[in-house]
């Protein structure tokens, strides 16, 4: 076992084009030495499900400002889980609401992080949790 | 081994896991490659390579949109580099591809260069392989043409397109050396800028001059990627290429090379890792370094002893 | 007149010698300009006449209009459009009684990239961060009773502009209101949208043929409409720099006039309906700065690149909004003094127009209560504070004019850079203008992250916090009403007339030289639906993809 490395996915899910918080995690995550694959906007679940399938990542991270997320963040996680990607960490970020917050760990969503958090804190969040 | 048996039934995620188990040198991966191997050898693969912005991932989803069409299914690797501040990556690649995600005859993995150059290639090899064992029939690697390490990926494919543009004016000098060799067909991408037609007349000449001897002359496709134009034309060209090689047994001889390289590779760096591993683990290691730093021995008597101990038995 | 000069330096020197040792006792905070203290000598080049000048006279570095605030005060325009259209006409009208001026729609995200609330893409998405809109059905509920020869409409719409000012040309003949009379806006500004916020659809070329189309369509049917926003509001979210934020946005300014130009048009025929749309940020008196070195570019950019002869085309008139990505989901009171003094930027800075957000916006969708907050702060700037009792009342500030002129060099700088790519197209398309835009988001990001950024109750003076009561949600059966809403109205029309209208559509579009507008406008009063429409034009333009480099 020589060279693993956590591997990251970077979603945008849903149509808003806000990806200003995305790109600045994926760059943190880099930073700390993941590995990140960044897809862009506008992705499906299905799309995102498939993508970390392919990419056989340890994290999916996803971003949403449009307050789509309690439809589409429990969406990918079936997905993904359906996949067979049992220990896949998936966690979520934007503009969400703290009564939202209960449902979505709920759904299988590990954590959620609101405006504000530093990238520090998903970065050590996604080494303490990573499987 | 039930990962093999789930690859070859179909299972994309045990594909996606052996792909893993090769990049982080797995202790499995040896043992999977083994079960895999009889597997393999019916892919056509297509090296892409060039520097980086050229359009080579907007080429690689237009051509494997092609193929889908034609039927066959595809395989991608898509290289990047690994930062070699943190270690991290930002792979990129895939977004421009993401019209293929959902196509279930398409798999697309993204790879860090991860610093280990010299094993990266036979990593993206092995790869390549679980692609074909998995059935895909056409598999693109697609790494940024810039040194050594990617010539060396790009060797793992039957054909190598070079992917180059405009408004490089003078670097061609530069590039020649590296890449004149090692492309058999060449695309000039982003056509719809100024000069792609002085870069064609350019390379041209470099490629009449140095292809005077050889019986494959590449030839130099324009494209317009971003929107499919001289898509179908490439596709032509490569087919034809692949057509040559395996007519005129160049494919063979290929491969033939190929296998010999991955075989003394993999013999060196496995006698490699036996005998660091066994000098590592009995503490041997340090007392030859102080042995050599008080000129008590050298590193050359050191190494021939330990061949004669550990290898000739 | 140098020896004053002189007298000046010599001055400045003693008390920069002076204040030294005590200065290097504190702790030197990150991100400061680079001096302490401005005086004449900062701005002695600067003349007056060329660069300053009156409100109302070019470069109108002090204001478009002579008489600014001392005529009117700024349109206080409050944003509103959440979910329906009956929950949205119940908004506006409580805006206008409440002594709102402008109506501002915003529409969810199907509607701003041609999706039918219908269509599986829209799950989750409809009625979310506006007002769905999926055909003239929708458009004739949101403007009920509202009178559209009185009201002025800004609609956030970009991608499909063309559709939705074809709506509301469509409700207005209905309430027996002609076109000429019609006052608004619609932002239609495309290249912001691949460079930062993300909503497009089309091309890039398609997309500038829809705009010319609109401003050739406007000058002669809709004369008051104000047929682009080009703006830097989100390019600024998007996490630039003040003068990035000015730059890139005047370079797509430069863009669509050449496109305009290019189309046959005559620059001074169509420039005076060009308005820009700026973002207020923390820093007030920076933002003042931009605002004034924005109007004195744009002014330059039109009389000597277009050699533009009215004086309308030159002055470049802006609305403003404050700083969304400023409010913090901490504390949220806090972010009521923030809209404060980004409004007071504003002011001090000539908006035409001014947008305050609420204070729970990072949260969620703002609530009837805490938009009134937001409105009563542009009310109290304007009656009680005295900013908009003088026209420009920082100009001669010899650190607002340094900076103004400081602001205004750095955003040259980068419009000719963009001009060597090619201009903004090529530069979008190359992924230069997204990628100077990340590094300073990121920039911003580590700064906060180490502290040399302070934001109030994020990284200083936090305090342990309650979730925040009485958010407002949007119903979650918004989507499953608006669907049956819609096949309703599908079942009522006339699907002939839809067809045709929608075929006589994609023919136009096939031929470079029609002008789409009257054929969206005919397909819109057939009841063809938004998604119909844009499908017909993805169908013969294609989609856009986007070019992300990180
Ligand atoms: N103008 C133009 N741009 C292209 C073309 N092909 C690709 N691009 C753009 O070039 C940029 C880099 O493309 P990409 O495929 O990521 O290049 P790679 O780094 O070689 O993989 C992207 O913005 C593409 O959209 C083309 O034919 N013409
Ligand atoms: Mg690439």
């Amino acid at each position: 076992m020589m060279e693993k490395r956590i591997r990251v996915l970077v979603a945008k899910p849903g149509l808003d084009g806000h990806d200003r918080g995305a790109k600045v995690v994926a760059r943190a995550l880099r930073d700390a030495g993941f590995e990140v694959i960044y897809t862009g906007l506008r992705q499906t679940p299905e799309q995102i499900a498939e993508a970390a399938l392919q990419e056989d990542v340890n994290v999916v991270a996803m971003s949403i400002l449009s307050g789509a997320h309690p439809h589409l963040f429990p969406k990918v996680v079936e997905l993904v889980r359906a996949n067979g990607m049992n220990d896949t960490l998936i966690v979520g970020g934007g503009v969400i609401p703290e009564g939202d917050i209960p449902a979505l760990k709920e759904a299988g969503i590990a954590e959620v992080f609101t405006p504000g958090t530093p990238t520090g804190n998903i970065v050590e969040f996604i080494k303490a949790n990573v499987k | 081994m039930d990962i093999v048996k789930d690859l070859l039934n179909g299972s994309r995620l045990a594909l996606s896991r052996t792909i893993t188990a090769i990049e982080n040198e797995y202790d499995e991966a040896v043992d999977i490659m083994k079960e895999l191997y009889p597997h393999t050898g019916h892919a056509f693969v297509l090296g892409i390579t060039g520097p980086p912005g050229a359009g080579k991932s907007t080429m690689t989803d237009k051509l494997a949109r092609a193929y889908r069409n034609m039927g066959k299914t595809v395989g991608i690797i898509a290289v990047d580099p690994t930062s070699p501040f943190s270690g991290g990556a930002i792979l990129g690649d895939r977004i421009r591809m993401n019209s293929l995600t959902l196509d279930e005859g398409v798999f697309i993995r993204s790879m860090g260069t991860r610093g280990s150059l010299g094993g990266l290639s036979h990593k993206t090899a092995d790869a390549v392989k679980a692609l074909d064992a998995f059935g895909k029939d056409v598999i693109f690697v697609e790494t940024v043409g810039v040194g050594q390490s990617e010539v060396d990926i790009v060797k793992a494919a039957d054909t190598t397109m070079v992917v180059l543009i405009p408004g490089m004016g003078d670097d061609i000098q530069a590039i020649k050396a590296g890449i004149l060799e090692i492309g058999d067909v060449f695309a000039i991408n982003k056509a719809d800028h100024d000069g792609a037609d002085k870069l064609q007349m350019e390379l041209n000449m470099m490629l009449d001059l140095d292809g005077e001897m050889k019986e494959w002359r590449p030839p130099i496709q324009k494209v317009i990627a971003s929107q499919g134009e001289g898509i179908n034309e490439l596709v032509a060209q490569l087919d034809k290429h692949y057509s040559y090689i395996k007519e005129n047994g160049v494919l063979e001889q290929r491969r033939h090379e190929r296998t010999r390289t991955e075989l003394m590779e993999l013999l060196n760096a496995s006698i490699g890792r036996y005998i660091t591993n066994s000098i590592v683990k009995t503490g041997r290691l340090d007392n030859y370094l102080e042995d050599i730093k008080s000129r008590a021995n050298d590193p050359y008597t050191i190494v021939r002893s330990l061949l004669d101990e550990l290898l000739v038995k | 007149m140098s020896t004053e000069k002189e007298k000046i330096q010599a001055e400045l020197d003693a008390y920069n010698a002076s204040v030294e040792k005590a200065v290097a006792k504190f702790p030197e905070r990150p991100n400061l300009p680079e001096q302490r203290l401005y005086t004449p000598l900062d701005i002695k080049d600067t003349d007056y006449a060329d660069e300053v000048s009156f409100p109302g006279v070019y470069p109108y570095t002090r204001g478009v209009q002579p008489t600014m605030y001392r005529g009117r005060f700024w349109t206080m325009r409050m944003y509103a459009g959440f979910s329906t259209a009956e929950e949205s006409n119940k908004r506006y009208r409580y805006l206008i009684e409440s002594g709102a001026s402008g109506l501002s729609c915003a529409f969810d995200l199907p509607t701003q990239i041609g999706y039918d609330s219908d269509d599986a893409i829209s799950e989750g998405e409809v009625g979310k961060v506006g007002v769905a809109i999926d055909s003239l059905a929708d458009m004739e509920v949101l403007f009920d009773k509202i009178d559209l020869g009185k009201v002025s409409t800004s609609m956030t719409i970009n991608a499909p502009a063309s559709v939705l000012l074809a709506m509301y040309i469509a409700v207005a003949e209905k309430q027996g209101v002609a076109a000429d009379q019609l006052k608004g806006t619609i932002q239609n500004d495309i290249l912001k949208e691949y460079a930062a916020r993300g909503t497009y659809i089309f091309p890039p070329r398609p997309s500038m043929r829809l705009i010319t189309n609109i401003f050739e369509y406007c000058s002669q049917n809709v004369p008051k409409w104000n047929t682009i926003s080009i703006s830097g509001y989100h390019i600024r979210e998007a996490g630039s720099t003040a003068a990035q934020e000015i730059a890139f946005t005047i370079s797509d300014g430069i863009a669509y006039v050449e496109a305009a130009i290019k189309a046959g048009l005559d620059v001074d025929a169509f420039a005076g309906r060009l308005s820009f749309f700026w973002n207020a940020h923390n820093n007030l008196l920076e933002e003042v700065a931009k605002f004034r070195a924005s109007r004195r570019i744009w002014a330059k950019v039109m009389k000597e690149r277009f050699n533009s002869k009215k004086e309308k085309s030159m002055k470049l008139r802006f609305h403003t909004q404050t700083a969304g990505s400023m409010l913090t989901a901490q504390q949220p009171n806090n972010n009521i003094v923030r809209v404060a003094l980004q409004t007071a930027a504003a002011v001090m800075g000539g908006t035409q127009s001014l947008h305050t957000n609420s204070r729970d916006e990072a949260l969620a969708l703002p609530t009837e209560e805490s938009v009134m907050v937001a409105l009563r702060t542009q009310q109290i700037v304007a009656y009680e504070s005295g900013l908009a009792d003088v026209i420009d009342p920082l100009a001669g500030s010899y650190y607002v004019e340094s900076m103004t002129n400081k602001i205004e060099a750095e955003a040259w700088d980068y419009i000719k850079k963009i001009d060597e790519i090619g201009g903004a197209v090529s530069a979008i398309e190359k992924g230069y203008i997204q990628k100077e835009i990340q590094d300073s988001a990121y920039k911003w990001q580590m700064d906060v992250e180490s502290g040399a950024k302070v934001i109030v109750g994020v990284n200083k003076f936090q305090v342990e916090e309650k979730p925040v009561e009485g958010l407002l949600r949007v119903d979650a059966s918004v989507g499953e009403k608006q669907k049956a809403k819609l096949a309703e109205m599908k079942a009522g029309r006339d699907n002939d007339a839809v067809k045709a209208a929608l075929a006589a559509l994609e023919n136009a579009c096939k031929d470079e030289n029609e002008n789409l507008m009257p054929h969206i406008l005919g397909a819109v009063r057939t009841y063809a639906t938004l998604g119909e429409i844009c499908g017909v034009m993805r169908k013969v333009f294609g989609e856009y993809e986007a070019h992300t480099n990180l």
